[in-house]
């Protein structure tokens, strides 16, 4: 990122994800420490008004983290956040990415401002968020 | 129904060691392979992975739930925001400071949105960052 200046429209973030899988849920489960049965359970679920377990946010969130980092080092992240739209169902195929949308000057050096997306194969609109990342 | 005397609110701070071996099953849940995470003593770690880390070592990983008496089946991730200060790499403690910040009422009361903000600090008193997720309650309708 240091030696070339990304300008503004350039998408710098593009990453496909693998359809999210009941079994991927469990081990987020774990791995996260986010034991919210809503997402393992189909029993809970069903009983919460759903028609089945969906997605944690912040696996789909994971992934858009990792499709950023993939173009950024985690060093140079400033701020990243993201509202989540839309429940991600089981079986979606996610797609991140980032487009520039300012260049600006912010606490002495120079960054850039990102706005993120997460879509699934629909191209329903899961995640939008944003980050600024030091060039 | 959560309403505005619960602003202010502060929970039990957590404190949570960013150990090598749960880093690991998080990265390979993720199918994250960047070489970035896999270099070791003192590699960063991923962009969200802050927000696990309190949850894993809280007594109560839901506690602002179940201290604002809110239903679980009830509730919704509405936003979530990272402000990164300072590195966080393996081995660093951590400790988190989670406080109500708003709450807001929506679509006539149907809704209620809760921002809980939470200061991270590392092992040497740095404020290394800011964390902060907005929670969507959907209200039961009123009978």
């Amino acid at each position: 990122m240091s030696s070339s200046v990304p300008s503004v429209g350039d998408i710098i973030v593009h990453k496909e994800f693998p359809p999210i899988t009941r079994h991927r849920l469990a081990l987020y489960c774990g791995a996260s420490g986010d034991h919210n049965p809503i997402h393992v359970d189909i029993d809970f679920a069903k009983a919460a008004g759903f028609p089945d377990v969906f997605a944690h946010g912040m696996l789909v969130m994971g992934y858009l983290g990792q499709a950023l980092t993939d173009a950024v080092a985690p060093s140079r992240i400033r701020s990243f956040s993201t509202r989540f739209a839309a429940i991600t169902q089981l079986g979606a195929k996610l797609t991140c990415e980032g487009t520039v949308t300012e260049l600006i000057e912010q606490g002495g050096e120079q960054r850039a401002k990102l706005a993120l997306t997460t879509k699934d194969q629909n191209g329903e609109i899961k995640l939008a968020g944003e980050a600024i990342i030091a060039l | 129904m959560v309403d505005q005397s619960a602003v202010g609110r502060a929970f039990t701070p957590v404190t949570a060691r960013v150990e090598p071996g749960r880093l690991r099953f998080f990265l390979k849940t993720l199918g994250e392979t960047n070489p970035v995470y896999h270099e070791g003593e003192a590699a960063p770690v991923p962009p969200t992975y802050l927000f696990c880390l309190e949850m894993m070592d809280a007594t109560d990983g839901l506690e602002f739930l179940t201290a604002l008496d809110i239903d679980l089946a009830r509730v919704l991730h509405g936003e979530q925001r990272f402000d990164y200060h300072a590195p966080v790499v393996v081995g660093d403690t951590l400790t988190f400071h989670p406080r109500v910040s708003s709450v807001t009422d929506k679509k006539g009361g149907a809704m209620t949105l809760i921002v809980v903000d939470t200061p991270v600090t590392n092992q040497n008193g740095v404020h290394v960052a800011d964390v902060s997720r907005t929670i969507v309650v959907r209200n039961a309708r009123p009978s």
